[in-house]
């Protein structure tokens, strides 16, 4: 069925990379931060299902399967720490969060 | 028709993946998100990966991105941030955005990924393999994986624990 080139998997798959980069460069919310991370784990399990399945093996897919659950994990671990951090300093915008800095 | 629903899907997962990073409001970045993770499921239909679909819709826009709505509700910080365009940050994010797009035109453009065509059937998709593959060759992952989530468990107990020794030392 598959008739897209590889090409046009990995460009998608880069956009998207991209495009999650640069919500983590440029927002300032805690939380949008964290989805645009999320959008780069996609972007990187979209070009393994692509690459594994024009090589016809399944190792690409098996390792999605990990990343999901890795994600899955970190999702949950990350969104504590942000509740926590939201209750110690009532705040989530990352120009607030700077006690370290000086 | 199949390109068809490539393109479509493709634009679908770009345009909010752009919604997701442009929305001021939080919530609505969160739906654009669960949008965005419908769309790479559409693409993974089409490279035949049926499982990884159904797994990435009911973990991911089932699980995460409700577990996302639910914080960003509880916390309730919408409205007050800015997507302000100012400062090194923004100026970093866009040239990196700039970067990683010169890099896509130049694989676009002159790079060609040697696709053999795929092989024939849709051999990499079914239950059966996977089964056997997380079983026999990545059994020891399985089992650091469980342990990893158990892991991540008592983490986010801890984590949302209250810590009155703390609140007091404060």
């Amino acid at each position: 069925m598959m008739t897209a080139s590889l090409n046009a998997y990995v460009i998608v798959s880069a956009v998207l990379f991209a495009i999650g980069f640069f919500g983590v460069l440029v927002r300032r919310n805690t939380l949008i931060v964290f989805m645009s991370l999320e959008l780069m784990l996609i972007a990187s399990t979209l070009a393994l299902v692509a690459f594994s399945r024009v090589n016809g093996t399944m190792d690409g897919n098996v390792f999605v399967f990990f990343i999901l659950t890795v994600a899955a994990a970190e999702v949950a671990v990350g969104l504590a720490i942000i509740v926590a951090l939201f209750r110690r300093r009532h705040t989530v915008q990352i120009d607030q969060l700077d006690t370290l800095k000086n | 028709m199949a390109q068809f629903l490539f393109l479509l899907f493709a634009i679908f997962t770009v345009l909010c993946a752009v919604g997701v990073v442009v929305n001021k409001n939080a919530v609505n970045a969160s739906i654009c998100l669960i949008l965005c993770l419908v769309g790479v499921a559409g693409l993974f239909v089409q490279l035949d990966a049926y499982l990884l679909a159904f797994v990435l819709l009911l973990v991911y826009a089932g699980a995460v991105a409700a577990l996302f709505l639910f914080i960003v509700m509880l916390l309730d910080v919408q409205g007050k941030e800015s997507f302000g365009l100012r400062g090194f940050r923004t100026i970093a994010g866009f040239v990196a955005f700039a970067l990683l797009l010169a890099g896509i035109g130049s694989v676009a453009l002159k790079g060609q990924i040697v696709s053999s065509p795929p092989v024939s059937v849709a051999e990499g998709a079914q239950l059966k393999l996977y089964a056997y593959q997380l079983f026999t060759t990545y059994l020891l992952p399985v089992q650091i994986i469980g342990f990893l989530l158990l892991i991540s468990m008592l983490g986010v107990i801890v984590l949302s624990k209250k810590h009155e020794i703390a609140e007091d030392a404060k």
